[in-house]
C-alpha cells in the first residue's frame, strides 16, 4: 500500500510540471502584458521593467530559470506588489484561505451529513423532500449571492441588534469576522454533502450487510450508524477530493466579497492585473493543493472500504 | 433492460396470443420518464423559459440595452412605461436583460457542454474501444487534468485573450469534458465485449465505423443524463465568471452579468437581483430535476 502511494506521489512531479509548463506558455504567448497600464510607460522605463523582470531573455530561458527558482521554493517577484515576493504574499495568504477552507469543510460535514442520513430515515417524508429541496437551493444559488445577502441580512438589516456581524474585513481573524465567510463558503457543499450523502445512505440501506444486520435483531439505530453509515460515507469522502478545487474557486469569492487577504483574491487581483509571476505561484500551490487532497481521500478509501486494496 | 422487456413482451403475448409490439429502450425510458412528474415538470417549464427567452425579447416594448431617458435609474415594476418588471440602475427594461441574458447563459450552457461532450465522448469512446496503451495513455491524461483546478485556465484564458463570447464556451467546454469521456469509457469497456459489436467486426466494419454506428449510439442514454447535470453547471460557472468581470461585454448581459449587478444593488433595489435570481434558479433547478429523472429513466442500473 505504501508504495502505491509513494507512486501516485511521484505521479504528482510531472502533474505539476505540466501545470507549470503550461500556464507559463498560455501566460507569455498571450497579448498584452503586465505593464500595460492606464498611463503609457515612457520607453526607456518600459525597457529597465523588462530587464529586470528578465522579459527579454528567451522564453526558454525565461522557464528554465523560473523553474529553477520554483526548486528552491521562490516564486520570484510580483509585478504588481513591488515590495513583495509572490513567496511571501503567498505565505501570508496561504494560512488565511487554509484556515477558512478547512472550517467550512468542516462545518459542511458536520451540517450535511447528519441533514443527509436523517432525510433517508424517513424516505419520500415531508423532511426528506425539505432536506433535497434545501440542497437543491444550496447548489444553484451563486455563492456571491449568498454572500450579498447574509452581508444585508447581518451587517445592515440586524445592525444595531445583538445579532449583528462584521460585513467584511478580516481583522487578523477575529472569530466574528470569520462567521460569515466561512458560512457563505460551507453552503454549496453543504448541499452537495447532504445530497450525496442521502443518496448513497440509500443504497447502503438496501444491501444484504443491512438486511443481515437488521435480522439479527440489531437496534435500528446501529444499524445505521455502525453499518450502513460506513459504507455510505464512500462517496461522501469521493466528493472531498474535487471539493478542494471547489473550494479554491469558492475562496476566490468569498475573499473577494469580504475583502479577506487570502490567495483567492491575490489570484483574481493578479489576472486582472496580469501579475504573472502572482497567478502562476497560486495556480501552482493550488494544483499540489488539489493533488494532495486527492491522495489523501485514495487514503481514507482503503481506511473505509476493506474491498479497497492498492497493490 | 432486456430482462424487463422480455417479461413484459412475455406477458403481452400471453394475453393477446398474437403478435407482440417491441418497446426500443427510448420508449422504456420515455415511458418511465413520463411517470416522474417532477421531471416532466421541469421539462416544460424548461421549454416555456427557453422559448420565452428566445421570443420574448421581440414582444417587449423596450429594448434590452435601450436606456429610458425620462427615468435613468433603477424603478420598480411600472405597467404605464411597459418596464413590467422594473428597470436597473441605469434605466434599461429588466425584463427584457433577463430575457437576453437567458439566451446567452442557456447558449453559453448548451455550447460549452456540447463542446463537451463531443471531446467527451470521442475520448471515452476511442480509450474505451481501442483498449491497451491508447486506453492508459488517453486516461492518464483525464487523471492528470482532473487534479488541476480547471477553474483557474479558464480565468487566465479569459483574462489573457479577452472576454469573447465564443472562448467563453469553448474554455469551459475544454475544462467539463474529463467526467463524460471516464463514463463513455466505462459504458464503452463493456459494451465492447457484446454479441453485436462482435458480429460488427465480423462482417468487417472498421473500427471507426464501429465506434460510431455501435458504440456512440448505445452510450447516448448515460450521456444525455450527464448533458443535463452538465448545463446547470456551466451556467453556474458562467454567473462566476461575470462576478469576476470575465463575463460577456455590456451592453449584452447574461444571468451572472444580471446577479451580480443585483447583488450589488440588493438594499436599494431588490428587483435587480430577484427578477435574474427567479429566472435562474428556476431553470437550475428544472435541469437538475429533469437529470435525475433521466437517471432513473435511461440508467440500466437501480432499477
Amino acid at each position: 500500500m505504501w508504495s502505491y502511494f509513494a507512486r501516485r506521489l511521484l505521479i504528482g512531479i510531472p502533474t505539476l510540471l505540466a501545470v507549470v509548463l503550461f500556464c507559463f506558455f498560455l501566460m507569455r504567448l498571450a497579448p498584452g502584458g503586465p505593464f500595460d497600464g492606464e498611463a503609457p510607460v515612457p520607453p526607456e522605463v518600459l525597457a529597465n521593467l523588462r530587464a529586470r523582470y528578465h522579459l527579454d531573455d528567451p522564453l526558454w530561458q525565461q522557464f528554465f530559470s523560473y523553474l529553477g527558482n520554483l526548486l528552491r521554493g521562490d516564486f520570484g517577484p510580483s509585478f504588481k506588489y513591488k515590495d513583495f515576493t509572490v513567496t511571501e504574499l503567498i505565505a501570508q495568504g496561504l494560512p488565511v484561505s487554509i484556515e477558512n477552507g478547512l472550517s467550512a469543510i468542516i462545518l459542511a460535514i458536520l451540517i450535511g451529513l447528519p441533514l443527509g442520513i436523517t432525510a433517508t430515515l424517513s424516505q419520500n417524508s415531508a423532511r426528506d423532500y425539505a432536506v433535497s429541496g434545501l440542497a437543491m437551493i444550496g447548489i444553484v444559488i451563486p455563492t456571491f449571492v449568498t454572500g450579498q445577502l447574509l452581508i444585508l441580512a447581518f451587517g445592515v438589516w440586524l445592525k444595531g441588534t445583538p445579532f449583528q456581524l462584521p460585513a467584511g474585513g478580516w481583522n487578523d481573524g477575529a472569530f466574528l469576522n470569520r462567521i460569515l465567510p466561512v458560512t457563505v463558503l460551507a453552503l454549496p457543499f453543504v448541499a452537495y454533502i447532504a445530497r450525496i450523502s442521502r443518496a448513497s445512505m440509500i443504497e447502503a440501506l438496501r444491501t444484504n450487510f443491512v438486511r443481515t444486520a437488521r435480522a439479527k435483531g440489531l437496534p435500528y439505530r446501529t444499524v445505521v450508524l455502525r453499518h450502513a453509515l460506513k459504507s455510505a460515507l464512500t462517496p461522501v469522502v469521493t466528493f472531498l477530493g474535487p471539493a478542494t478545487a471547489f473550494l479554491l474557486t469558492g475562496s476566490m469569492v468569498i475573499e473577494t466579497i469580504f475583502q479577506i487577504p487570502g490567495i483567492g483574491r491575490y489570484f483574481v487581483q493578479g489576472a486582472l492585473n496580469r501579475d504573472y509571476t502572482l497567478v502562476m505561484g497560486v495556480t501552482i500551490v493550488g494544483a499540489a493543493f488539489v493533488i494532495v487532497a486527492n491522495l489523501i481521500v485514495d487514503m481514507l478509501y482503503a481506511v473505509l472500504d476493506p474491498k479497497v486494496r492498492y497493490e | 433492460m432486456s430482462s424487463v422487456n422480455m417479461t413484459s413482451a412475455h406477458g403481452a403475448a400471453l394475453t393477446s396470443a398474437g403478435e407482440v409490439d417491441g418497446r426500443s429502450l427510448w420508449q422504456d425510458a420515455w415511458r418511465r420518464l413520463k411517470r416522474n412528474r417532477a421531471a416532466l415538470a421541469s421539462m416544460i417549464v424548461l421549454g416555456v423559459i427557453a422559448a420565452v427567452c428566445l421570443i420574448g425579447p421581440y414582444t417587449l416594448p423596450w429594448p434590452y440595452d435601450a436606456i429610458d431617458w425620462d427615468h435613468v435609474e433603477a424603478m420598480p415594476p411600472n405597467m404605464e412605461l411597459g418596464h413590467y418588471l422594473g428597470t436597473d440602475s441605469v434605466g434599461r427594461d429588466l425584463l427584457a436583460r433577463t430575457l437576453v441574458g437567458g439566451r446567452v447563459s442557456l447558449m453559453v450552457g448548451v455550447l460549452a457542454t456540447l463542446v463537451a461532450l463531443f471531446i467527451g465522448v470521442t475520448v471515452g469512446a476511442i480509450a474505451g474501444f481501442i483498449g491497451g496503451r491508447v486506453d492508459q495513455l488517453l486516461m492518464r491524461l483525464v487523471d492528470l487534468l482532473y487534479s488541476v483546478p480547471l477553474t483557474f485556465f479558464v480565468i487566465i484564458l479569459m483574462v489573457m485573450f479577452g472576454r469573447n463570447f465564443i472562448l467563453m464556451f469553448l474554455a469551459i467546454g475544454a475544462v467539463e469534458w474529463l467526467t463524460m469521456a471516464r463514463i463513455v469509457r466505462g459504458q464503452t469497456l463493456s459494451l465492447k465485449s457484446k454479441e453485436f459489436i462482435e458480429a460488427a467486426r465480423a462482417s468487417g466494419g472498421s473500427t471507426a465505423g464501429i465506434i460510431l454506428r455501435h458504440i456512440v449510439p448505445n452510450v447516448l442514454g448515460v450521456v444525455i443524463v450527464y448533458v443535463t447535470l452538465t448545463i446547470p453547471q456551466v451556467i453556474l460557472l458562467e454567473s462566476f465568471l461575470s462576478f469576476l468581470g470575465l463575463g460577456v461585454q455590456e451592453p449584452l448581459t447574461s444571468w451572472g452579468v444580471l446577479l451580480n449587478e443585483g447583488a450589488a444593488e440588493l438594499e436599494v433595489n431588490p428587483q435587480t437581483l430577484i427578477v435574474p435570481a427567479v429566472f435562474m434558479t428556476a431553470t437550475l433547478f428544472c435541469f437538475n430535476f429533469l437529470g435525475d429523472g433521466l437517471r432513473d429513466a435511461l440508467d440500466p442500473k437501480d432499477r
